[in-house]
């Protein structure tokens, strides 16, 4: 049977054939270096992480709203959205909360830890398709995370895109992400709405929940703009982006312009271990980006 | 497609030409509770410990494709930095002597996912490559509904399919290593009598299914009744131990481990397979459990196998061996879930 064992050596050689150019893909995890890392809150921190090797760095290409596999080799392998600028590729940032073996044993690393990272993954806004119209991105909690590259990406081509709005809900002001970047993204003649359930002595904006600055900015865009003109993200917990879909459904804005990213427990980003399904849908291969006709059609999607 | 005869007791000879690589095949391993014999796939090193007439495994073969815990790769640490080794563990090219169809129709559906998709595993990938594959006709028994599941015949995926007919076997032969094979014992070219006998024997074991399963509709039928309460009673009986997972010849699912080895100079990536059914399936850090009760799990299981594989690829996860349902201790089986769904009970 010398014939068959063949497929086991070729494999080695890195043949030309793409299966199996694939099949050694599998595994393969790029070497990267933690950078540098700093806390934006109590529990989350900003990674900078940076794929080793000049030449994969450069190839590293994603698209906003996709997510990396982050390895620790012994301890872990875990989905994180890449945070950052896609311009940067292999250069990225990851905003992660410590809430697991493998978070709270990151948030001991220090700058210049290697770690691996495989992907990107999943599937991502459509921002090409955006162009044009007015954008709402709006982020509950730690949903701002998702949101930051499509933002960002906004950001560099700001030319290209109508009015942008970003809502932003959070518990309470020391859990707001991002606070050094506020500014900028306003300059960019973005307007940044932000709403806390609870504020502290030094918060003055204003206090309740994301649907009520929702209301008011979807009352700025009329529900012309909305009907014909505009695409919007949702980033947060299952019981935010579902009030706030309805909402913008009623105010006319159809559902396949609206996007949101979910989250289920994942253990290959590969469509193999079938932990991240929805129904019968892989988060990881299909998502976690869905329009919401899509959610809508997913069994127990909310 | 080439058709070949052989005596009998050719095969023995095709046994000792074969064994040079390791020969999996049916073997009596004991027996259960009620006395009856149990069968199961092992490494057989003497023909006549093969029991080729063995009416079905309490596990499938998947354990030689898809082992049960897998090393994924291993990695030596070193002051900060650390290397990634990846080996497929395959060591050797394996026979699998005597699987029935719906065993290797389980591996063409395991195909799809694992390897003729986005990212193929080249663990399973290298192994199944690496296989010489004998089918073997069988007769249905009371828990097989494979007919209605269209996979009581196999048209790829193996490289030589047998069939008894009394004397001799009736051979098909799908692969140019299966018809190399077979060049070293003595065949005959299938005569008229001999399609005529075969004819016969695919004609009894068609007669012979005393289960079956309606999938008219099935995918529509599973959406409509999504809410419906027969899920929850089905639930109740679970005990959501994952043998159903265990046992079936195309559940793949699994959950992946690393651990640091004692000195912390070495770590490994570990993949278990894992069951739908088991509680913390779909639980995320912090707690939340996207699937919290065992009707939930069950239910789920059964639009992935009937609704969802469907979708995708035009036929269900589900190849009718009935395993699950011999396996299961609160007696929960396919036909008859798929019935209640149906409302026909
Ligand atoms: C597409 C996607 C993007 C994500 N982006 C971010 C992000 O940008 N920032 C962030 O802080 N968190 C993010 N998460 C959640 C993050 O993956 C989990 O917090 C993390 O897996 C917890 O791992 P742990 O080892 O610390 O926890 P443990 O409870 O020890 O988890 C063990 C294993 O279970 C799985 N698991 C547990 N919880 C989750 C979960 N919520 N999602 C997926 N797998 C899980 C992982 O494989 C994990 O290694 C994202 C999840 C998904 C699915
Ligand atoms: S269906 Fe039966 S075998 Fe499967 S988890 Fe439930 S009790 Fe166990
Ligand atoms: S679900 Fe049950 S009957 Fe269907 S293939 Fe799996 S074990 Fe066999
Ligand atoms: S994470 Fe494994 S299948 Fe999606």
């Amino acid at each position: 049977m010398v014939e068959k064992i063949a497929f086991v050596d070729v494999l080695k050689d890195k043949a030309v054939d793409d299966l199996l150019h694939d099949l050694s893909r599998f595994e393969y995890t790029y070497k990267a270096e933690i950078t540098n890392v700093y806390p934006l809150t109590q529990t989350e921190r900003l990674y900078q992480i940076q794929i080793k090797d000049p030449d994969e760095r450069n190839r590293f290409i994603f698209r906003p709203g996709q997510f990396v596999m982050l390895e620790l080799p012994g301890i872990g392998e875990s989905p994180f959205s890449i945070s950052s600028s896609p311009l940067r590729r292999g250069d990225i940032e990851l905003c992660i909360r410590g809430v697991g073996n493998l978070t709270n044993f990151l948030a001991r690393l220090e700058r210049g830890a290697e770690v691996g990272i495989s992907g990107p993954f999943g599937t991502s806004f459509p921002v090409e398709t955006m162009q044009g119209q007015n954008i709402m991105l709006i982020a509950g909690g730690l949903g701002l995370v998702p949101l930051r590259a499509p933002i960002l990406h906004v950001l560099e081509h700001r030319s290209r895109y109508g009015e942008v709005d970003i809502i932003y809900g959070a518990k309470q002001p020391s859990e707001l992400l991002f606070t050094y970047q506020y500014e900028m993204w306003r300059k960019f003649d973005i307007s940044l709405n932000i709403i806390v359930d609870k504020a502290d002595e030094s918060w003055q904006g204003p206090v309740g929940l994301i649907t009520e600055t929702l209301k008011e900015r979807i009352v700025v865009r009329n529900a012309e703009t909305l009907a014909s003109n505009t695409f919007a993200i949702v980033c947060g917990p299952p019981v935010m982006f579902k009030y706030v879909c309805k909402m913008l459904t009623e105010a006319g804005l159809p559902m396949q312009k609206m996007f949101v990213s979910l989250e289920r427990r994942m253990h290959c980003g590969r469509g193999k271990c079938c932990r991240c399904n929805i129904g019968s849908t892989y988060t990881c291969l299909e998502g976690p980006v869905f329009d919401y006709w899509t959610v809508m059609n997913l069994k127990e999607a909310i | 497609m080439i058709f070949k005869v052989f005596a009998k007791d050719e095969l023995t000879r095709l046994f000792e030409v074969l064994s040079v690589n390791r020969v999996v095949g049916p073997v009596q391993k004991g027996l259960d509770r009620k006395n009856r014999p149990i069968y199961s796939f092992e490494v057989v090193d003497n023909f006549d410990d093969l029991r080729l007439d063995y009416p079905s495994t309490l596990y499938p073969a998947k354990r030689y494709f898809l082992p049960f815990e897998e090393t994924l790769s291993s990695f030596t640490l070193e002051s900060g930095s650390w290397e990634k080794h990846v080996d497929y563990n395959v060591y050797q090219p394996q026979v699998m002597f005597g699987m029935h169809a719906c065993d290797i129709n389980a591996l063409n559906k395991l195909d799809k996912v694992l390897i003729n998709s986005v990212h193929p595993t080249p663990y399973y990938a290298s192994k199944r490559r690496n296989m010489f594959i004998i089918g073997i006709e069988c007769m249905p028994q009371p828990h097989c509904f494979c007919r209605s599941m269209g996979a009581d015949t196999v048209q790829h995926g193996f490289d030589m399919f047998l069939t008894d007919l009394g004397d001799r076997y009736f051979a098909e032969i799908l692969s140019s290593t299966a018809y190399n094979y077979l060049l070293k014992i003595k065949t005959m070219e299938a005569s008229e009598t001999d399609h005529q006998e075969y004819r016969q024997v695919v004609r009894e074991k068609s007669s012979k299914f005393t289960t079956h399963v309606d999938t008219t509709d099935l995918t529509k039928i599973l959406d409509m009744e999504f809410q419906a309460d027969v899920w929850k009673q089905w639930g109740d009986k679970c005990l959501s131990c994952g043998t159903c997972a265990n046992v079936c010849p195309t559940c793949y699912c699994y959950g992946v481990q690393e651990t640091v080895d004692m000195n912390l100079q070495a770590a490994t990536k570990t993949k278990q397979l894992y069951s739908c059914n088991l509680i913390d399936f779909a639980e995320v850090a912090g707690g939340h459990n996207f699937r919290p009760e065992a009707h939930i799990r069950l239910k789920y299981r059964y639009y992935h196998k009937h609704r969802g594989f469907v979708e995708a690829f035009e036929e269900s996860l589900c190849v009718g061996c009935g395993r699950c349902g011999e396996s299961c201790l609160a007696n929960i089986n396919v036909p008859e879930v798929i019935a209640s769904v149906r409302y026909e009970e």
